[in-house]
């Protein structure tokens, strides 16, 4: 048992240090590529925010953009879903009235889309919106 | 004779007025279905819209929280 642990430290002193190396030159590959957040991707511009409640890759995203907006409006699904049966109203309602104030709490250097269909950069005035929008 | 025939058509002539009467309460009965009718057309409208603007006035607190509550994905 003994022996087996030193032989064990002895085998991750020779293979993990230099795994460990290679994870860390390897590691800010590894964020461009996976480290994608919801956060870095809105500010970015690379995701925005439509009128209806959801997100949407706008035309310069990646797959991984694409991974990015599906995961996030399955959870804003879920609590559009939740919202509007304790109020009973439809989901679509919840959805929509959020995107609102979604677009309207976009920060300049965000994307939203516009009610003509066309992704818009926020910047200092305020967005165009649905004439539905509070 | 003549007093009679006075007051037959004084008679007629109250009758003819009381008819009328009916024919213009008959009138404005009718009307009136036809103003209660007409809202029905902005309302075919206002379904086609699906979400009305009255609808988002008062979920708009609630989807406030929501954001507020969420911040990982709103």
């Amino acid at each position: 048992m003994l022996i087996k642990n030193i032989s064990g430290a002895k085998l991750a002193r020779k293979f993990l240090l230099p795994l460990a190396v290679t994870a860390m030159i390897a590691a800010p590959v590894a964020v461009s590529a996976q480290g994608l957040t919801y956060k870095s991707a809105k500010s970015a511009g690379v995701i925005g925010e439509k009128p209806d409640g959801y997100l949407e890759v706008v035309s310069s995203g990646n797959a991984e953009a694409r991974k990015l907006v599906n995961s996030v409006n399955i959870k804003r699904k879920a609590k559009y879903t939740e919202l509007a049966a304790q109020k009973g109203v439809t989901v679509q309602d919840i959805a929509f009235t959020t995107g609102c104030n979604l677009i309207a709490q976009t920060s300049p250097g965000e994307k939203y889309l516009a009610p003509n269909g066309q992704w818009k950069t926020r910047d200092g005035s305020p967005p165009q919106r649905d004439a539905r929008c509070p | 004779m003549i007093a009679w025939m006075k007051h037959k058509s004084q008679a007629q002539l109250s009758c003819g007025l009381s008819n009328m009467a009916l024919a213009m309460m008959a009138c404005i009965s009718l009307s009136g279905c036809i103003t209660l009718a007409a809202p029905d057309k902005p309302i075919v409208i206002e379904l086609n819209i699906n979400i009305q603007q009255e609808v988002v006035y008062r979920l708009d607190g609630d989807a406030k929280n929501l954001i507020e509550e969420n911040e990982d994905i709103f």
